[in-house]
């Protein structure tokens, strides 16, 4: 095996960790929120039920046999296999209410009742059913795929001997032992048996599985730690008893019995299938779950199937149409049945005393044959419901999708994925979003910090300026140049390329503000975008105050957790740290000349690199204590001795509690600073301010002392027994300075939330970091910005263990929520915005029946709302609380398994795809790469994709009425009898083949606006989130004009073909005359109906809709030169009676005429006096309007925007008021300044 | 009409070069996938909207107009005889006299042309309230034993008037059962006026429907006779009453072709007709007329049509005019950016 040669680095990292690797797990869990910490016991479990798994360690073969035969580690997450497609697809095709009406219909049609032939009942269901289902299995298969590229993925595995080889993930089985490589992912649930690092620790992150950012440790039993090689497998046996499968992702319970010695399992030995070894060069681990058995296969709920509200409604009108066809079919019947009695006995040519065995024409029986007849009726009547409209609609989808799949716009160049809609029945749903929920952590950042700028001894260094600052200097720019624009966008930062600024150099207010506008350089170091020649290539030396500089450097180099290792390419270093934070202040420290190399388990070595002299000069520091960054303490330190002797404590940590714990000499650089940092927090970056103290060796002592009697203590209160001796010594300190870290966003996130805020949707982010990153990202994202009122939900501090502690906390809650809500209503401010800031445990009695709606309509108050240290269950339920709260369409999207459960409960999942995990992805709708493509797959696809959709149901009803409705009144004239005007033929390609294609090119290639315009009106999105164009009005609207033109084809053509002759030779018109005819005007009318609704015509609409037309006339052609025993009385019909019959013409030219007048005039007086957004739009478009008075189209994008508080545009607008203030107060100067009245915000 | 280039994105087909492994993947660049295909969008402006009612109403009331004086010049005489034909004293017992086969049924009936009417005259006898388009009615035919004589037998689709005396009827079912026939013996002045059956009935039907070799069989020898009887030496192809028939109306109201007279008809000429009043309607209260009319490019008489379009062409006619003075007086120039919903709504909110 390769590990032959390789450099190891053994530490005992036990000794550094002051909490976590002593931590119990009852700590861990508490960080994950109270719904999942269950209390755990420590002592040996107990046999018994739920406690039965018995795993056989490198036997793998002891698990073939019953009973310790366990499920392999193939997952499957398909629908159906080979044998099961049919009966199960078939079942859930005849669940649609309509299908199954035809289904009825089909099986009647054999028998003497149906008024119809049984192909034409028959045909048309089996080509919609088994379209559908041919989309069902297809989609089936791509799962399986995915499925398969997972189970094929290779792992090494013990085979004997003490030799590993890949195997497919599929082929493990339990109880085999596996060595997994750094940054792979576990293949199954294993127990950690030993690692890279000599006392089995190993670095694990869970990302997949609860969407924490932070790296956890585990470590391996003591025993298990002599297995460190491939060869010491050779031999190794033991056996696992533990708890049986369950989903609980922070318990585990269970023992290790090796050499007749019985230890005890806790879950810091168990690493879960889909997380990721990290920081660790290898482990071992023996298997213990295996495929669905695994914790996240548990935590794996069936992806719920998801149908968009307008196909809700589409239901509930199939279902008034259901009523109608019911209604009318009774009415047929009962008249049926009177007819039958009263008249029909006269009617002799119909030899009504001679019934042919059956009742369906008995004079003596009508109640009986009006039962029978209401049967044939409601068959008949069919037409009125649209067999077609869900494969139409499924069809249309699945082109939408390809469309969605195929937009290079939303490929991804550097992870080579394209968007993907992995299912197409929420098309239209893009739509209609209200609320976004948004994961943080790889969604809207990458988890990569920026190292950007720092204050050091009150001077702030780094030139780079943050995308806010930039983008508020050019719009003053450009309003001070007099609106002048550029490349007619001036609001629109974003259109002109993203990050396109190189143009303007720079820019000099009058207040002597001076913004260096300058593109951004692609940093070339990963982390490091600093850019301040002061500091650079040991500048600083020259600065006023050095030392406290070279101090700075030293902290970022000294006071850490993270380990070197050397690149052998470059020959230079990489970081593996804990934080991504602590990453970047490394690689500062080492481009400022610091270069952190080497530790060792006491102790530091920083190569300090000075102007004076060429080589660097190795240092050590010997690290004496290091006290480890928690959320509580929010700072972390160490005390180190330096190569003097000097005693030194390094503090790095959140401003506001260094600023708590400084000397009072210490404070030299705090106005500045904070002043400083201030500017961080509005240019939305990550904050943590420096401080150190010098010990004397005789107070250190002492709190040695204190310090390791509180590290070996035993018990619950060890840990705050730890706090408060690490309380002790840090304090007293003095401020060096502080860093600003770039948070880096993904890339073009804050645009995107700036369209989506200004398209009217609002955004929520759900994410498990703490309150403070979160905070960060909300500023990053302008989602946050100075001035806005911060509404915090959290718990109170109280350290009752009480038993009224949770009534209290609730209580506590209770009151904060009133007193906000109090707040905002009595705000009077237009202008005023808040944000609600919760965290999960305050969440978590915010979500209470009694409080939930409480909490809603407080949140939806405000402008942005950010919750943090949720759990998954908890983002599931805020999901849920805002989805049925507002009753509004709800996004979820994120990228990690902690976000399967939102992506799921949410109206529409999305996952984003690209980074490595793919839970949410397979448990998503859709699937971008990246968060900035959101915009389009909302604004363009969503947009066209709901009107598209919504027009063509409603044409769908409007044909379908048209159409089944003049059997209804032919009915009137037959007695009731059941007989339809039109033949068998004409009707089952109604609804096929001569109207569908025109409607399904209406589906999927009508556009009301291009592209462009639907991004430069974000507005126009708000048609379909306010559901314009398919509310009640205009559906009843569409059926009324179905119910008129069924009106207007049916009688003009009975009026007109009377009873005279209709030939010039005399003939006169008979049945089939008079229904093709009638289905001729049909076909015209809903054929131009159409037409009238498009207003996009590519070829293939206009190739369409006239082949619609072309198609009817030449299929009566072929109709009619078939064998008379085929086509019966439409036998060469047209050549013959119809064509040479001006009159038919004449028909069809009038019906068609009449039945789109009311639509016609509805659109032209509508457009004319009551236009729609995108009515005036296209008129502007279409006259060019754009091209000739570029500043009203520019005016007019800056004024399409929903009146939104959040959001860039948002920042920069109050950026430029805050500016202008100042700018003003300048020329004015005589009051002093304009002291901004919100506080600053509590930003770390 | 403007089509729309792909000039924005046509770029980024050829980005791919950097990533050549990746770009498995990408989707490939046309004008359809990415829904750029040139497409012409035409907008309703008041001019297409004003020209499109104009132009409606100026084809629309032409055609009207033409085919109102189209039904103007034909002429048409209209005789209801069922009342008539029945002697005084049977007026109350229509039926018995109808059912009897002692009665005569013979009646005479005349006929003034009310205008020249040019040959041919189309003779039609009108039933009314006879539902030949019941469905039980509709169905109860054989199309492939009418066709052809390999087919006598099928009779199934006929019942109940598929067999009598145990063989199949040619032609089966209850239409062919049904047949009419009452007949019409014309006469001006004491001379005969010729009738011509032949060429009634659909070329089509009789040439490829109703087989030269099948002959009526069987035909009304059941128990119950319904209509007219057939002449068994001739086959259905050449029995073109039959055939017209057969051709089932749509409306319980229906003529029929009987014949044709092919002499002009002067005006005030009076016409003879001798009435074999057969068939019996009486049971039902259907009314039997006889029709003589003329055609035109229209066919027979009937001014719906006209009138249909009149009304739809003046109506659009009206609407052009509505919507040039709706122009005139409140005018909205196109693309006008003040009647965008964020422009009207004062608060500032779109909407």
């Amino acid at each position: 095996m390769p590990r032959t040669g390789r450099i190891r680095e053994k530490l005992r990292w036990s000794k550094i960790y002051t909490f976590s690797c002593i931590r119990h797990p009852e700590s861990i869990n508490a960080d994950a929120g109270p719904s999942l910490s269950l209390s755990l016991s420590l002592s040996l479990p107990l046999p018994g039920p739920g406690h039965s798994r018995i795993v056989r360690c490198n036997q793998p073969r002891a698990h073939k046999r019953k009973p310790l035969d366990y499920p392999t580690n193939y997952i499957s997450t398909t629908k159906y296999n080979i044998v099961t497609f049919l009966p199960k697809a078939i079942f859930e095709q005849f669940r649609r209410v309509a299908n199954l009406y035809f289904l009825l219909a089909a099986c009647l049609s054999v028998t003497s009742i149906s008024p119809f032939s049984p192909v034409s009942m028959i045909a048309p269901l089996a080509f919609v059913v088994g379209l559908s289902m041919a989309k069902e299995a297809l989609e089936d298969w791509r799962r399986f795929v995915q499925d398969m590229k997972v189970n094929l993925r290779k792992a090494l595995v013990h085979k004997g001997n003490g030799r590993f080889s890949n195997k497919f993930w599929h082929k493990i089985r339990v109880g085999d032992v596996v060595r997994v490589e750094k940054n792979q992912f576990f293949p199954a649930d294993l127990l950690l048996l030993s690692s890279g690092y000599e006392d089995g620790i190993c670095y694990v992150e869970t990302m997949n599985l609860d969407g924490e950012t932070n790296l956890k440790v585990k470590r391996s039993l003591e025993v298990t730690l002599p297995f460190e090689d491939d060869r010491s497998f050779k031999d190794f046996t033991a056996t696992i008893r533990c708890e049986d499968p369950n989903p609980s992702l922070y318990t585990f319970a269970g023992n290790l019995e090796h050499e007749r010695q019985v230890y005890a399992l806790d879950p810091s030995q168990v690493l879960l299938r889909d997380s990721k070894l990290r920081n660790t060069s290898y482990i071992y681990g023996v298997v213990i779950f295996t495929g669905h058995d695994t914790k996240v296969m548990q935590n794996a709920t069936e992806s719920p199937s998801k149908r968009s509200r307008v196909e809700k409604k589409m239901d509930r009108i199939i279902y008034i149409l259901f009523t109608v066809l019911v209604l009318v079919s009774l009415i047929s019947s009962l008249g049926f049945a009177v007819k039958t009695k009263l008249e029909m006995p006269s009617w002799w040519y119909l030899q009504p005393q001679r019934g042919d065995n059956s009742h369906l024409y008995s004079p003596s029986t009508p109640g009986l044959s009006g039962i029978f007849h209401l049967v044939t009726a409601l068959i008949l009547y069919g037409y009125l419901i649209p067999i077609s409209l869900y494969v139409s609609i499924e069809v249309v989808k699945v082109l939408q999708a390809m469309f969605i799949n195929q937009d290079l716009q939303m490929y991804d160049e550097e992870t080579g994925n394209p968007a993907q809609a992995r299912t197409s029945n929420l098309n239209e749903e893009l739509g209609q979003v209200d609320t976004i929920l948004s994961d943080k952590t790889g969604t809207l950042t990458c988890n990569q910090m920026d190292f950007l700028k720092c204050s050091i001894a009150g001077f702030p260094y780094g030139l780079s300026s943050s995308e806010v600052e930039i983008a508020a200097a050019k719009q003053i720019a450009s309003e001070e140049s007099g609106g002048s624009v550029q490349n007619g966008g001036g609001i629109d930062y974003w259109e002109n390329g993203g990050s396109g600024f190189g143009s303007s150099p720079e820019i000099e207010l009058e207040g002597g503000i001076t913004c260096k506008i300058e593109k951004p350089r692609k940093p070339m170091i990963r982390g490091f975008s600093f850019e301040d020649d002061r500091l650079m290539q040991g500048n600083w030396m020259s600065e006023p105050n050095p030392g406290t500089i070279l101090l700075f450097f030293r902290i970022l180099a000294v006071c850490h957790t993270a380990i070197p290792e050397l690149d052998e390419e470059t020959g230079g270093f990489t970081y593996e740290a804990e934080s991504p934070d602590e990453g970047a202040f490394l690689v500062a420290a080492r481009e400022f000349g610091f270069e952190f190399c080497r530790r060792t388990q006491t102790s530091v070595f920083v190569r300090e690199r000075y102007p004076s002299s060429a080589e660097p000069i190795e240092r050590e520091f010997k690290i004496l204590n290091l006290l480890e960054f928690n959320s509580k303490r929010k700072r972390m330190s160490v005390v180190i001795r330096d190569e003097n002797g000097q005693l030194l404590l390094l503090c790095k940590g959140a401003d506001s509690i260094i600023f708590d714990r400084l000397s009072k000499n210490g404070r030299m650089y705090e106005a500045d600073t904070s002043k400083h940092l201030n500017e961080y927090g509005e240019a939305g970056l990550r904050t943590l301010a420096l401080a150190y103290r010098k010990l004397e060796e005789s107070e250190y002592s002492a709190w040695n002392t204190e310090f390791l009697k509180a590290k070996t203590a035993l018990g619950p209160d060890r840990e705050a027994q730890l706090e408060q001796a690490a309380d002790m010594i840090e304090k007293e300190l003095v401020l060096v300075g502080a860093t600003a870290v770039e948070d880096k966003l993904q890339k073009g996130v804050p645009q995107c939330i700036d369209k989506l805020a200004q398209a009217g949707l609002k955004i929520w982010v759900l994410t498990g970091d703490k309150m403070e990153t979160a905070v960060n990202i909300g500023f990053a994202c302008s989602l946050l910005r100075q001035g806005m009122k911060q509404i915090r939900l959290s718990p109170m501090n109280k350290e009752l263990i009480t038993q009224d502690a949770n009534k209290a906390v609730k209580e506590d809650i209770q009151k904060q929520i009133t007193n906000a809500s109090q707040m905002i209503k009595l705000e009077t401010d237009p202008h005023a915005a808040f944000a609600l800031i919760i965290d999960g445990k305050a969440l978590t009695y915010a979500l209470e029946e009694d409080m939930k709606h409480q909490f809603l309509s407080l949140a939806v108050d405000c402008a942005s709302v950010i919750c943090c240290r949720v759990s998954p269950k908890q983002k599931a339920l805020v999901t849920r609380l805002v989805k049925e709260g507002t009753g509004k369409v709800t996004l979820a999207i994120g990228d990690g398994a902690n976000d399967v459960g939102m992506i799921q409960e949410a109206d529409i999942g999305v996952g984003i795809s690209g980074v490595e995990g793919m839970q949410a992805v397979m448990a998503s709708d859709f699937s971008i790469s990246q968060f900035r493509y959101l915009e389009r797959l909302l604004v363009v696809h969503g947009h066209w994709c709901y009107k598209r959709i919504a027009q063509m149901i409603c044409y769908f009803f409007y044909k379908n009425i048209a159409f089944g409705l003049t059997l209804f009144y032919f009915e009137a004239y037959t007695g009731f009898s059941g007989q339809s005007v039109y033949d068998d033929w004409y009707m089952i390609l109604f609804n096929v083949l001569l109207t569908s294609l025109p409607v399904i090119s209406l589906g999927v290639f009508e556009q009301d606006v291009s592209s462009e315009v639907c991004l430069q009106f974000p507005a126009l999105y708000q048609q379909g989130a306010k559901n314009l164009f398919f509310d009640w009005y205009r559906i009843i609207g569409w059926m009324a004009n179905g119910l008129y033109s069924s009106l207007m084809i049916f009688f003009l053509n009975i009026g007109i073909f009377f009873t005279q002759a209709f030939l010039r030779g005399g003939q006169t018109a008979d049945m089939a005359a008079i229904g093709t005819t009638m289905f001729t005007c049909i076909i015209c009318a809903v054929n131009m109906q159409i037409a009238l609704t498009m207003s996009h015509f590519t070829w293939i609409q206009i190739v369409l809709v006239w082949g619609s037309i072309a198609t009817w006339y030449l299929f009566l052609l072929a109709y009619g030169e078939s064998s008379p025993l085929v086509s019966g009385d439409a036998f060469r019909l047209l050549v013959e009676a119809l064509a040479p019959a001006p009159i038919f013409w004449a028909v069809t030219l009038l019906v068609a005429a009449a039945c789109n007048l009311p639509y016609l005039i509805h659109i032209s007086y509508q457009r004319l006096y009551n236009p729609m957004d995108h009515h005036v739009i296209q008129e502007i478009k279409y006259y060019k309007k754009d091209v000739e008075d570029q500043i009203m189209w520019t005016r007019e994008r800056s004024k399409a925007r929903w009146a939104t508080k959040i959001g860039f545009t948002a920042r920069v607008d109050a950026k430029i008021r805050q500016l202008k203030g100042k700018l003003h107060s300048k020329v004015s100067s005589l009051s002093g300044q304009t002291v901004v009245a919100t506080p600053p915000p509590d930003v770390l | 009409m403007n089509s729309k280039g792909a000039s924005t994105s046509g770029g980024d087909g050829t980005r791919d070069s950097s990533a050549p492994r990746r770009n498995s993947k990408k989707p490939k660049y046309s004008r359809f996938t990415q829904q750029e295909l040139p497409a012409c969008k035409p907008i309703l402006t008041p001019a297409w909207i004003i020209t499109a009612f104009a132009l409606v109403g100026l084809v629309f009331v032409p055609i009207g107009l033409a085919s109102l004086s189209a039904s103007e010049q034909v002429v048409e005489i209209v005789d209801r005889y069922d009342i008539d034909c029945i002697p005084e004293q049977f007026q109350n017992h229509q039926l018995a006299y109808m059912q009897s086969s002692q009665t005569n049924k013979t009646c005479t009936r005349n006929l003034i042309v009310p205008r020249k009417m040019n040959s041919p005259v189309y003779v039609y006898y009108q039933l009314d309230n006879f539902y030949q388009n019941h469905r039980r009615y509709v169905k109860s035919r054989s199309d492939k034993q009418l066709r052809s004589k390999a087919y006598e037998h099928v009779t199934d689709s006929c019942k109940p008037e598929d067999k009598a005396n145990g063989s199949a009827i040619v032609p089966c079912g209850l239409i062919a059962w049904s047949l009419f026939n009452d007949t019409y013996k014309f006469s001006l002045d004491s001379k005969v006026l010729e009738v011509n059956k032949k060429n009634i009935a659909w070329k089509s039907d009789q040439d490829h429907k109703f087989g030269s070799d099948v002959y009526p069989k069987n035909f009304q020898s059941g128990e119950l006779i319904g209509g007219a009887k057939l002449n068994a030496s001739i086959p259905l192809s050449e029995q073109e009453d039959l055939i017209v028939w057969m051709r089932t109306a749509a409306l319980p109201t229906f003529r029929k072709l009987y014949g044709k007279i092919e002499v002009d008809l002067e005006l005030n000429d009076k016409i003879t007709v001798v009435i074999q009043n057969n068939y019996n309607t009486y049971s039902f209260g259907g009314k039997k007329k006889l029709v003589l009319s003329t055609t035109t490019w229209i066919g027979g008489k009937n001014d719906f049509l006209g009138v249909a379009y009149l009304t739809v062409g003046g109506l659009c006619l009206f609407l052009s005019i509505c919507f040039v003075l709706l122009y005139v007086f409140k005018p909205r120039t196109l693309g006008d950016p003040s009647y965008l919903s964020w422009n009207r709504n004062a608060a500032g909110h779109p909407s």
